[in-house]
């Protein structure tokens, strides 16, 4: 359970670490903010002046492109300045720490952060430790949370499915080691979504299942049955390293989405997919291109998501 | 508690004045919540061969620390050309200019357009921005600072006026 200090008692966002944590009020106000910048997005000029003279750092310790790349273009069409850090060449590099190169970019003026760390709970001892009017937005941290990719998974559901309460979501593939998985059913439970199935072999399933309210399958042909939202997850390569999952073959064979699972679902069942995508490997490529694939969607309404949480963080709280 | 007119006799004083100025250029933008209200009921006595759209200013504010963001039902809807085009900015009440300067600023990223005008039912006489309305219905003077809004109720429109004790 994440420390509640990332919304104060009046309900204001300070910072976005987590969202076990947040209020159902407070996700669907940054679901309802962004329904208004994804409007921005479709016009001719994409840029709107709410982030004037703020600036935003982007610190990501692992690899990232959609994230990343993402989130500087939500600070930009808020008109923030972006500052990338370029972790390997930076002064990281040569001994500082991270809270060091924190507080230098906060005495040059950095306003909110955006921070992606292998070591879950990096960005919540960053938040701790920086003064009131600097925020920590996680960008990802281990296998812990990625709190901006649950809210723009369930945003996208909102937008394609309207109502929560009515959904069966199935979300396949590793469970257990899945920072996207855990902010996905996160959201989703306070969303109010009835049933939620996590379906993939049982050594990638989390120990606290129960706990979580989710329905186990190992086998994709009962787990996907009427579903009506398919949420497909990366398969992590570096896990096959430790043993976890015997072959690409064989992982694709038991639990790739294959278009003759389309028929076990609900016929308007939509597939969803954080990418990067293993074509071939998690998911058939036909599949990933079908109708029912909402994927580049979630990169859109990602824009408008990014853009909804930075502005909250600034904003007073009304 | 002030007293203000009825609101549809506004509403029709305001009407008639845009019927003097219209002509084939002519788009009609209202400011929600109210602009949008009044934008409403011009658009069954003018007709459908008006531009209508709806501009909301939220994201052009000048006041995100002070205030913060208003998420707002009807946001900003533009779905026609402006460039070239005599705009007319719809609002219910004008107070301190500011709502108008956020609604220009943004309406100046959908195009350039001929000319900016503004109509209101209620000035408040209260500038704070060198913004005053083209044509304003009613002038209320003897301003107390009270909250006023137009709100509708089974399709009819009437001012709500509540004392915030400033």
């Amino acid at each position: 359970m994440a420390d509640n200090f990332q919304v104060t008692k009046d309900g204001k966002l300070e910072h976005l670490l987590s969202i076990d944590g947040l209020s159902k009020e407070i996700i669907i106000d940054i679901f309802n903010m962004a329904e208004s910048f994804l409007k921005i997005g479709s016009r001719d000029v994409k840029k709107v002046p709410l982030l004037r003279g703020k600036t935003v750092c982007n610190l990501f310790f692992e690899n990232s492109t959609r994230t990343r790349t993402t989130f500087e273009i939500a600070a930009k069409r808020l008109s923030a300045d972006v500052i990338n850090l370029d972790i390997p060449t930076s002064s990281q590099s040569k001994g500082e720490s991270i809270l060091d190169t924190v507080n230098n970019l906060i005495a040059m003026g950095a306003d909110i952060f955006v921070i992606r760390h292998g070591i879950p709970k990096t960005p919540e001892i960053i938040a701790k430790a920086v003064n009131n009017d600097v925020h920590i937005i996680n960008g990802g941290d281990g296998n812990h949370a990625h709190p901006t990719q649950g809210l723009l998974d369930s945003f996208t559901i909102r937008r394609f499915k309207k109502e929560f309460s009515n959904l069966k979501v199935a979300v396949v593939g590793d469970i257990k080691h899945s920072r996207v998985a855990r902010s996905e059913v996160c959201a989703l439970s306070t969303l109010g979504v009835p049933e939620i199935r996590v379906i993939g072999p049982d050594n990638l399933m989390p120990d606290d299942l129960d706990h979580l309210n989710l329905i186990h399958f190992n086998d994709l042909n009962k787990g996907l049955k009427d579903v009506d939202v398919i949420m497909m997850l990366r398969l992590q390569k570096e896990r096959m390293e430790d043993g976890d999952i015997p072959s690409e073959e064989d992982y694709f064979k038991q639990f790739g989405l294959k278009r003759e699972h389309l028929r076990i679902a609900h016929p308007d069942a939509i597939i969803m997919h954080p990418g990067p995508i293993n074509r071939g490997i998690e998911i058939e490529s036909e599949v990933a291109d079908c109708k029912q694939s909402v994927i580049l969607s979630q990169v859109t309404f990602g824009i408008a998501i990014r853009m909804a949480v930075m502005t909250m963080l600034v904003s007073k709280k009304l | 508690m002030i007293k203000l007119p009825s609101a549809q006799d506004l509403i029709l004083k305001l009407e008639n004045q845009i019927k003097l100025i219209l002509d084939d250029s002519t788009c009609l933008i209202g400011i929600p919540t109210g602009g949008h209200l009044i934008i409403k009921q011009l658009c069954k006595n003018l007709g459908g061969d008006l531009n209508y759209g709806l501009i909301d200013g939220s994201f052009y504010r000048d006041d995100l620390d002070i205030s913060g963001v208003k998420i707002k039902e009807k946001t900003s809807n533009i779905n026609f050309d402006i460039e070239n085009k005599k705009i007319i900015l719809i609002d219910d009440v004008f107070y301190t200019g500011r709502t108008i300067r956020a609604a220009i600023n943004e309406l100046f990223d959908y195009g350039r357009p001929k000319e900016i005008l503004l109509f209101v039912l209620v000035d408040r006489v209260k500038n704070e921005l060198p913004i005053k309305p083209t044509y304003s219905a009613y002038e209320l003077n003897n301003d107390k600072g009270d909250y006023i809004n137009l709100v509708e109720e089974r399709n009819i429109l009437s001012f709500e006026v509540k004392n915030i004790g400033r």
